[in-house]
C-alpha cells in the first residue's frame, strides 16, 4: 500500500497513468450526470462503439498514432453515429432503442473489421490500435494525458457556463423553448460534450467499456444527493476514483487491460451507494418499510387483544401471547405489545401473559367503532 | 398600445404525417379574460397550445400577442406545462425550479442570484408553498407540484399565460386556490388561456370558452358558446353522458 503510494507520487509512469485515469473520470462522471438524468444512458454506449472505425480510419488517413489525431477520429465518428441515430428516430418508423443497437452494431462492426483487415497488413505501426478495444492505461505518455486534461478541460468549462441551460433543457425542454432557449442546439451541444468525454477516455478504458463511466458515477451520486450540483461533483469524485483504482491496479499486472479494472471499481462503488446511501438505498429502504409494517401491526395486536378479552367479563383478562400469535400471524407480536406497553396500552402481567390497561381499553373500542363505521 | 386582442391566432394548421391535428383556427382573445380550451381527447388542445407557443412547427398560420409576431412578444407569454411532461426525480428543490421562470429574462451565461430568489419566494408565498421552498420536488403531492408550476410562471411576471390542464389530478383545496389564483391574474388585467377538461365547473372558473376539434367548432364568452349544440358539435355524441350523468369527464 505504501509502496503503491510511494509509486504514485515519484515513479513517472505510474503517476502519468493515475492523472489520465483521474482526468477521464472526472470529464466523464461530471458529463455522464446529464447523460443520466436525461434517460440517455445508452446513447454513450452507441456513442463509444461508433468511435472505434474514427479511430482506425484515423489512424489509415495519417499513418500516426498522436492522440490527438486518433481523438479527432474517434469523436467524428461518434459524432456521425449520434447524427445518424437522431435522423433514423426522426424520419423513419424505427424507435430509438432499436436505432441505438442499429448504429451500435453497424459502426462497431465496421471498426473490428478495420481493424482486424489491419493487423493482418505487414504495417507494424498499427501495433497497440487493438488497446482500443479493452484500453491500456500502461501506454498513456505525458502528452497524451496533456491533450485530455487540456479538451476534457473545455467539456467542463462549457458544462459550468451553460450550467442553469442545461439544467432546463435536462428538466423541462419546452418550457424552456418558451422562454425563448434554443433548445435544440442546446441539445447538441450537449451530446458533443458527451462524445467529448467518452473519446477523451478510449485509449484508457477501451470503447466497449467505456460508457459505463459515463453512466456509473451518476447513477452511484443519486444515490447520495438531491442536489445537482453536488451529484455532478460526487460524480465526478467517483469517476476520478475508479479511474485511478484502476488504471494503478492494472499497471501491477502485466497485460491487464484497465477497462474491465476500471469498470469493476466503479461497479463496487455503484454497488455501496444502492446498498448502504441514506434514504434512496436498499437497507435503509428495507428498514423503514420494516418500521412502517410494526407500526401498521399495532393496531390489529391491540384489537385482537380486546376481542379476546371481551368472552370474559373482566376487561383487563390476561392472555398468553400464543393466542395473539394464532390471531394475528406470524412472528413480531412480542416486539409489538412491546411497544404498546410503551405506549401504555397494554401491560405484561408476566413472561408470557399480557392485559390491556384503562387506556388501551378505550383506544380499543374508539379503534374498534372507528372500523364499524368506515366498513358500513 | 390600444390592441383589443391579447392573443390573435389567424389560420393555424398542422398536422403529423399528413393526418390533420389542428386545422385552419382562428382565436381572437381580448385583454383579461380567463379562457377555457376544451374538446374530447385527441382534439388537439395541448397540441394547440404548443403550437401557439413555437414548440410545435406548423404548417401553416401566424400568431400575434399584442398585435406583435409571438417571437418579439415571448417575454409577454408564460407557459405552465402538464404536471406530468417532466421527471418529479430530477434532484433540485422547489425554490429552484420556481427560478427558472426568470431564466429568460436573465439570458445567456447570467446565473439567478438574491433578487430572483426573492422574486420566487414571493411567487411561493402567493399558491401557499412558501413553507417547501426548500423541500425536493419528488417529495411533492400532484397539487404541491401544480403549485410549483404556477410560481414558476408568476416569476416571468407575463401578461399572458398558456396553462395545460392546471386543474389536472389535484384535490379540491388546491383547485380552489388555483381558481383564486386566475381571478386575481384576471383583476390585474393579465389573459390566462388553460386548457380544461371539467364542463360542470366552466361557468363558474371562466369568461370565455374555445371549443375544438381539430377544427374551431366555437370561440366566445362562455353564455353565448357554453351551448349544448356546440358541445354536441365538439364532442359528438358523448355529450349527453357528459353533461348529465355529473361526470366531470376528467382524465385520471
Amino acid at each position: 500500500m505504501i509502496e503503491l503510494l510511494n509509486n504514485l507520487l515519484f515513479d513517472y509512469t505510474i503517476r502519468t497513468v493515475a492523472l489520465g485515469a483521474a482526468t477521464l473520470g472526472l470529464v466523464s462522471g461530471a458529463l455522464g450526470t446529464f447523460a443520466v438524468l436525461r434517460r440517455q444512458s445508452l446513447l454513450g454506449d452507441a456513442m463509444s462503439h461508433a468511435a472505434l472505425p474514427g479511430v482506425v480510419i484515423a489512424f489509415m488517413l495519417t499513418g500516426s498514432k498522436a492522440p490527438l489525431v486518433l481523438i479527432v477520429g474517434a469523436a467524428l465518428a461518434g459524432w456521425l453515429g449520434t447524427l445518424c441515430l437522431i435522423n433514423i428516430v426522426r424520419y423513419t418508423r424505427i424507435k430509438e432503442d432499436s436505432a441505438l443497437g442499429l448504429i451500435l452494431s453497424v459502426f462497431f462492426g465496421l471498426g473490428l473489421m478495420l481493424l482486424t483487415f489491419l493487423q493482418r497488413s505487414p504495417d507494424a505501426r498499427q501495433a497497440g490500435l487493438d488497446n482500443f478495444l479493452f484500453g491500456q492505461a500502461a501506454t498513456l505518455l505525458e502528452r497524451d494525458v496533456v491533450t485530455m486534461a487540456i479538451v476534457g478541460g473545455l467539456a467542463l468549462l462549457v458544462l459550468a457556463l451553460l450550467w442553469k441551460e442545461f439544467k432546463l433543457l435536462s428538466f423541462d425542454r419546452n418550457y424552456g423553448s418558451s422562454l425563448g432557449f434554443p433548445m435544440q442546439v442546446l441539445d447538441v451541444l450537449l451530446m458533443s460534450l458527451f462524445v467529448i468525454a467518452i473519446v477523451i477516455g478510449l485509449q484508457a478504458v477501451g470503447v466497449i467499456l467505456m460508457s459505463a463511466m459515463l453512466v456509473a458515477p451518476a447513477a452511484a451520486a443519486r444515490q447520495w444527493t438531491d442536489r445537482l450540483s453536488i451529484m455532478v461533483l460526487l460524480a465526478a469524485f467517483f469517476g476520478a476514483v475508479s479511474g485511478v483504482a484502476g488504471a494503478l491496479i492494472s499497471s501491477l499486472g502485466r497485460n491487464l487491460s484497465t477497462g474491465p479494472v476500471v469498470v469493476l471499481c466503479i461497479s463496487a462503488i455503484v454497488l455501496v451507494s444502492l446498498l448502504l446511501a441514506p434514504n434512496r438505498g436498499l437497507i435503509w429502504t428495507w428498514i423503514r418499510r420494516v418500521r412502517n409494517r410494526r407500526r401498521l401491526r399495532l393496531k390489529p395486536v391491540l384489537r385482537d387483544l380486546y376481542a379476546l378479552t371481551n368472552q370474559h367479563d373482566n376487561p383487563y383478562y390476561p392472555h398468553h401471547i400464543d393466542a395473539l400469535r394464532t390471531t394475528t400471524g406470524g412472528g413480531g407480536v412480542r416486539w409489538t405489545l412491546t411497544v404498546l406497553e410503551e405506549l401504555g396500552w397494554v401491560q405484561r402481567i408476566n413472561q408470557n401473559h399480557w392485559a390491556l390497561t384503562p387506556d388501551g381499553l378505550s383506544e380499543a373500542k374508539r379503534l374498534t367503532t372507528g372500523d364499524v363505521m368506515r366498513e358500513t | 398600445m390600444t390592441y383589443t386582442y391579447a392573443i390573435e391566432v389567424e389560420d393555424l394548421t398542422l398536422a403529423y404525417e399528413e393526418k390533420p391535428v389542428l386545422w385552419d383556427i382562428d382565436l381572437h382573445v381580448p385583454e383579461g379574460i380567463l379562457m377555457a380550451i376544451m374538446g374530447p381527447n385527441g382534439a388537439g388542445k395541448t397540441t394547440l397550445i404548443k403550437s401557439i407557443l413555437g414548440l410545435l412547427t406548423p404548417a401553416a398560420g401566424t400568431v400575434r400577442i399584442y398585435g406583435r409576431p409571438y417571437r418579439e412578444q415571448r417575454h409577454l407569454v408564460a407557459y405552465v406545462p402538464q404536471r406530468g411532461s417532466v421527471d418529479w426525480d430530477f434532484p433540485t428543490s422547489v425554490l429552484d425550479v420556481v427560478m427558472m421562470g426568470r431564466y429568460g429574462s436573465l439570458g445567456w451565461l447570467r446565473r439567478p442570484g438574491l433578487k430572483e430568489r426573492e422574486l420566487a419566494l414571493e411567487a411561493l408565498n402567493k399558491v401557499d408553498m412558501s413553507h417547501l421552498a426548500h423541500r425536493q420536488i419528488s417529495q411533492l403531492s400532484g397539487g404541491q407540484q401544480q403549485r410549483t408550476f404556477l410560481a414558476r410562471a408568476l416569476v416571468q411576471d407575463a401578461r399572458v399565460y398558456f396553462m395545460d390542464e392546471p386543474f389536472q389530478g389535484v384535490d379540491a383545496t388546491t383547485e380552489r386556490a388555483i381558481v383564486d389564483l386566475l381571478k386575481e391574474l384576471r383583476a390585474q388585467g393579465k389573459t390566462v388561456v388553460a386548457v380544461h377538461h371539467d364542463l360542470q365547473t366552466v361557468p363558474e372558473y371562466f369568461d370565455w370558452v374555445t371549443l375544438i376539434n381539430v377544427h374551431r367548432i366555437a370561440s366566445g364568452p362562455v353564455v353565448e358558446v357554453f351551448t349544448e349544440d356546440n358541445l354536441r358539435l365538439a364532442y359528438g355524441g358523448r355529450v349527453g353522458f357528459l353533461t348529465h350523468s355529473g361526470d366531470d369527464g376528467r382524465e385520471r
